[in-house]
Formats: structure tokens, C-alpha cells, sequence
């Protein structure tokens, strides 16, 4: 599956396109199939998002995985901050990232 | 310390205003990316993997109790509760949204800070020596050049869109604290039959194409230093590449022409510049050099210090080095704790070594290349009271230069650039390693690591070197061999294949072992390594 992803404009959170919006969870995204890189054009006109980018992922029972650790750990947040992640309390989160 | 005059404070007041504007109209929709990118990148508000980043400079690595304090606040009130010191003596905060940029900057300025200088294809920041002004074995304090040099540089219009980036640093002793000659230029103040002047160096850096910068004219005359420095700007400007990136910077120019020729274009450039007039009168330097006076200290205060509390003895071995003032004492506090992340502070560690400075160290602080913190001026009768509050904070670590004294780049936990993780690394390094009796048994020995080719965790400069490249995917690291950033520079040399990171980490020690195994008395790692050579080590690692 293919994912957009880019950095919210005004607070530069990671996101992740959910089919109508943003969402800072990538749970939320949605495959874009062959839509991707108009769908980033479009948004790159609507200048909420930076820079956004199309990424491979694989859809597994837990949600989307991307195919790069650089967009997981994007997902998650940094490895070595679990209290700073999207998911705190899971101390087996960073496991997934690697 | 030097403090602004009207006209650094008005231009870094407007320079506030300007980014507001900017910022607004990039949140409006005004401006686009593309067009907002490089004005943020001159305000070294940078976009990284999870948030903007916000680099702010601390000229050649100084900064007072007021500024750290303003440091920490940021961190609390703007960030998540950290800061991260890096391997340019400046801090970066990692969660800056852009909304609060301007306000941020704003604070700074009423601290005179700012972070202009921390991005873009100008003379960056200044960097020099940590221990400047303390120092017994300097021949003058480097920071009053330095100044002058950020004074100079600062918005200087021929110079703010040179080929590349311009890194210079300024060292003033025979030991070199702050990797002078990876540099893109480094000055060594010397002092020549009664005048001072420099040693000109030009053409080193790190990245992907590393130099140790050869020597480019063997005495400049202070009263020379800012006419001969324009000379080589501009000849780096005129000849310097612009049509490839890589090929850029300073180091591949001269490497390219070769220092003698570059040596030459410089030399008549110089007879052209000096006639401008842009050295500083007397005065003005005099004005400089009077804000960077050694502070009142007590020479009465009495010079023993009571060892009898062996952690105490063992810090005080580790972390502390002479002052010029045989009753004083440079303390360094090290941002390396066994599992910490190398460089970070919390805001309340920030706020305590700013109380800690105010307390014991008249007002001064200064950062590390090695991603550490100096207090200059301590009295020795101090020295305790320091290190209790410190311990308390979990700042007392007694490891500086120690093998888990490690320089990491934020690496990919952190950096858009980077292809590795450079502080989970550092974390396992520290882990294997973290019996304090074993470091200091292996005495100096300095691990740097760098998340990616861009160098920022100075691996081509470590005793021991680690490149964290990307294979097909999954992290894999580089073990280097050799390096040194002092004053007997040298770059690393590749061992081999690569390593997972938990490979590395045993690759690490089989080198160690081995050290410790055909070490001859007195002799650190680096000595050893150039002893026996490569091939001893390089056997030990695969066999």
C-alpha cells in the first residue's frame, strides 16, 4: 500500500492522509493507491502540510507499516523518548519501530 | 562577556520583526515552502523528522547565567522540557512549533541571543576553545577575535551566500580543544617575537569528503587578521563550486588548486583588501577585549581541596583542569550520564548549572564541541559545594574524555538527513562500558558517532569512529579507527564491513582488548593505535 505523509504546517507534527484530512496517527491513513502525488500537489496548494510524500507500506492486522524505519520512527516518535511518543505507556512500542 | 551595543541590539530586533512578518505570511498561505524555507533556515528554524527545529548560536560557545536561564526557559515553555547541546558549542530545541518562532527569537534578544549564523551558506557561528580566557597555557583569551570575527561575519553581504557553508574556530593554546583543523578555516593565535597574530589553517571539515585543513600562512599579524580573512573568503567565493554540492565547500577547492596556489590567490587578494582599511582601530578592539577581562577572582581563597570523599577525588581527577589562577579551577559537567542522551539538559538542569555558574563561577558558562558544559572560573574552596549540587541533578558523571564521554549526533531518532540511530548506540556503547573503573583503565579515549555521512557526530575525528549508513533498509554501522580532533589531527580510517548495532558494539570491545593487551605504559589508545597500526586492530575486529 501507498501512504501520504508530510509535517503539519503550523505546529510541524508528523501526518498522515486519512482520505479527508490529516490525522496525526497513522492509523488513520488511508491508501492512496495511484492518487498520491496529486493528492500531495493539492495539498502542497493548499499549504497546510509541508512537503508532503508518498511512501510504500505494508497493511498489516495492526495497521498500516511503513516499508522505511525512517517513516516509522516518524510514526512514533524517537526511540530513545518514549515519554515523548504518540504511544507513552507502551513500553514495547519501539520494538515495532526496528 | 561581551554585551551588545546599540547597534548588534537593533539589528537583532529587526532581524525578530523581519521573521514575524515572514512567519505570518507563510502561515497565511503568502508563501509557499519553497519560498519560505530559506528564510527560516537564516532564522536556524529547521523542519526535521517530528517537528521543527530550532537551532539558536552561542558565539564561540559562551553564554552567561542569564542566557542559560532564558535557554531553559524556552526548553519549558516552548519545548518539551529539554534542550539538546551540540557539537557546534549551540543548542537546538527539537519541538518548536512555527507559530511560536518569533516569540521565541524575541526572548532570546532581550538576552542578547539569537539564531542567526546557525544555518545557510554563511560564516557560521564561531566557534573556539572552551576553556578560553581560563586557560594557563593560552597565549591570549581567543574569544575577543572570535567576536570581532562574528562582528565582521554577521550579515556581511559579500559573505552571506558563499558556495557552501563556512565553519571557523579560534584556539589561542598548543593544545587544541576544539577541533581547529576541521574547520573550513582555523586560527591558532600565537604570539611571534612580541606580536600577536595567527597561524592561518584552511581547508579542513568532515563529511563526506574529510580534510585536516593544512597550514595556509604561518603568521598573520592581529592588526592583519580581518583583511586577510576577507582575502580568503573571497577567493573561496569567486573559485569555490556552486554547480555540485558535494564539491563545494573550502576543503575541495584547495584540495582541487592545492594550498599553494590557493595560498597565492589569497596573498594577492590581501595586498588588494588590506589597503581597504577594514581591520578595527585600536580602540574598538580594546572596547572588545575589555568585555572578555578574567573576572574578580579571589586570589586569597585558600588552594587545598579536601579529597577525603572518593567519588569526590574521582570527579575532581575526571572533570576538573587547571585555571591560570593556581586557586581556581575549570569544571566541566558532563551531559553524558550512563544511559542519558549525549548533549541533552532538562530545562531544570539548564536552570541549575545557570544558578550553579551565578553561584560559584562569576556568570560563565560555556559549551563543548564534545557536547558538554564548562563552568571557566571556579574557586577551588568550591569545588565540593559544586559537585554535591551536581550530583544531586545527575550532572556529576566523572567521565570527560572517558570512553562513554561520547560525542552522537541527534542521529535518525531526530534528523530528516540521518540513516542510522546514533544515541541508541551510544546508549549500548555506554552499556557495555559502564563498570567506571574499566573507562578509566582504558583512559582517554574518544568514541564519536555520526548518524550519517554528514558527519555532525565528528566520526572522522573519534580515537574510535562510528558511521551509521542505511543498507537496503536497516541500519548498519562503520567502525573507524584513528582519528583525532586535538592537535595531533588525523582522520579515521574505515576498519571494514560494516556491523548491526549490536555487532558493533562487540567489535568495540574486541578493539579495546586488544589495546589493553599491547598497550606500553602511558600510552593512551591513540598512541598505542599508531604504534603498532592498523592492521593490529583491524585483526582483532574480524579475525
Amino acid at each position: 500500500m501507498k501512504l501520504l505523509t508530510g509535517n503539519d504546517l503550523a505546529s510541524g507534527d508528523v501526518v498522515w492522509w486519512t482520505g479527508q484530512g490529516w490525522s496525526r496517527h497513522l492509523g488513520d491513513a488511508v491508501d492512496v493507491g495511484h492518487d498520491g502525488e496529486a493528492l500531495a500537489r493539492a495539498e502542497e496548494g493548499a499549504r497546510r502540510v509541508n512537503v508532503p510524500y508518498v511512501i510504500e507500506a505494508t497493511a498489516t492486522p495492526d495497521g498500516p507499516r511503513p516499508a522505511h524505519i525512517k517513516d516509522r520512527i516518524r510514526a512514533l516518535g524517537p526511540t530513545v523518548r518514549p515519554d515523548l511518543s504518540l504511544k507513552p505507556a507502551d513500553p514495547a512500542a519501539g520494538a515495532w519501530v526496528i | 562577556m561581551y554585551r551588545y551595543d546599540e547597534y548588534d541590539q537593533s539589528a537583532v530586533d529587526a532581524r525578530v520583526e523581519e521573521f514575524r512578518d515572514q512567519v505570518a505570511r507563510r502561515l497565511s498561505g503568502q508563501l509557499t515552502e519553497d519560498q519560505f524555507k530559506p528564510l527560516r533556515l537564516m532564522n536556524g528554524l529547521y523542519l526535521q523528522l517530528h517537528a521543527y527545529m530550532l537551532r539558536v548560536a552561542v558565539p564561540y560557545g559562551t553564554v552567561s547565567s542569564r542566557q542559560m536561564r532564558m535557554l531553559g526557559h524556552i526548553a519549558r515553555r516552548y519545548d518539551r522540557g529539554y534542550g539538546h547541546f551540540t557539537t557546534r558549542q549551540n543548542i537546538q530545541f527539537n519541538w518548536i512549533k512555527l507559530e511560536d518562532a518569533p516569540d521565541i527569537l524575541a526572548e532570546l534578544a532581550t538576552v542578547e541571543m539569537h539564531a542567526i549564523q546557525t544555518s545557510g551558506n554563511c560564516i557560521r557561528n564561531i566557534s573556539a576553545d572552551q576553556f578560553a580566557g581560563a586557560a594557563a597555557d593560552e597565549v591570549a583569551d581567543p574569544r575577543p577575535w572570535a567576536e570581532l570575527l562574528r562582528q565582521w561575519s554577521t550579515f556581511h553581504p559579500e559573505f552571506s551566500y558563499l558556495p557552501r557553508k563556512f565553519k571557523i574556530a579560534v584556539i589561542a593554546a598548543d593544545e587544541d580543544r576544539a577541533a581547529m583543523r576541521l574547520h573550513d578555516i582555523g586560527l591558532k593565535l600565537v604570539e611571534r617575537d612580541g606580536v600577536l597574530g595567527a597561524e592561518v589553517y584552511a581547508g579542513g571539515g568532515m563529511g563526506r569528503t574529510p580534510m585536516v585543513a593544512p597550514l595556509i600562512r604561518d603568521f598573520v599579524p592581529a592588526d592583519d587578521l580581518l583583511s586577510y580573512l576577507e582575502a580568503a573568503l573571497r577567493v573561496y567565493n569567486r573559485y569555490g563550486r556552486r554547480d555540485n554540492i558535494y564539491k563545494a565547500r573550502i576543503k575541495i577547492l584547495i584540495h582541487e588548486i592545492g594550498a599553494d596556489a590557493y595560498r597565492a590567490q589569497v596573498e594577492d587578494e590581501f595586498a588588494a583588501v588590506k589597503a581597504l582599511g577594514i581591520d578595527p582601530p585600536a580602540a574598538e578592539l580594546a572596547r572588545i577585549t575589555e568585555m572578555f577581562a578574567l573576572p574578580p577572582l579571589d586570589r586569597q581563597a585558600p588552594d587545598a581541596v579536601d579529597r577525603s570523599d572518593p567519588d569526590f577525588a574521582v570527579w575532581l581527577d575526571q572533570n576538573v583542569r587547571p585555571h591560570k589562577v593556581p586557586n581556581h579551577a575549570v569544571v566541566t559537567v558532563s551531559l553524558k550520564p550512563a544511559g542519558g542522551i549525549p548533549g541533552d539538559a532538562s530545562a531544570d538542569q539548564i536552570d541549575l548549572m545557570a544558578d550553579l555558574a551565578e553561584r560559584y563561577g562569576h556568570d560563565e558558562l560555556r559549551v563543548t564541541h564534545a557536547q558538554n558544559i564548562v563552568l571557566p572560573h571556579v574557586a577551588k574552596r568550591d569545588l565540593h559545594a559544586v559537585w554535591t549540587a551536581l550530583a544531586a541533578a545527575g550532572l556529576a558523571e566523572a567521565n570527560l574524555d572517558l570512553i562513554s564521554d561520547i560525542i552522537a549526533c541527534p542521529g535518525l531518532d531526530y534528523c530528516s538527513l540521518a540513516n542510522a540511530r546514533s544515541i541508541p548506540l551510544a546508549q549500548k556503547i555506554q552499556a557495555r562500558f559502564a563498570e567506571p573503573e574499566r573507562q578509566r583503565d582504558l583512559g582517554e579515549l574518544k568514541l564519536k558517532i555520526s548518524g550519517c555521512i554528514n558527519a555532525c557526530g565528528h566520526h572522522h575525528a573519534g580515537h574510535i569512529g562510528v558511521l551509521g549508513v542505511d543498507r537496503k533498509g536497516v541500519e548498519n554501522f562503520q567502525l573507524l579507527l584513528g582519528g583525532s580532533g586535538a592537535e595531533d589531527a588525523s582522520l579515521g580510517r574505515i576498519a571494514g564491513p560494516g556491523f548491526s548495532e549490536d555487532g558493533v558494539v562487540d567489535a568495540i570491545e574486541r578493539v579495546t582488548d586488544r589495546y589493553l593487551a599491547v598497550r606500553e605504559d602511558g600510552e593512551r589508545f591513540l598512541d598505542t593505535y599508531r604504534r603498532v597500526g592498523f592492521e593490529t586492530f583491524k585483526e582483532a575486529i574480524y579475525g
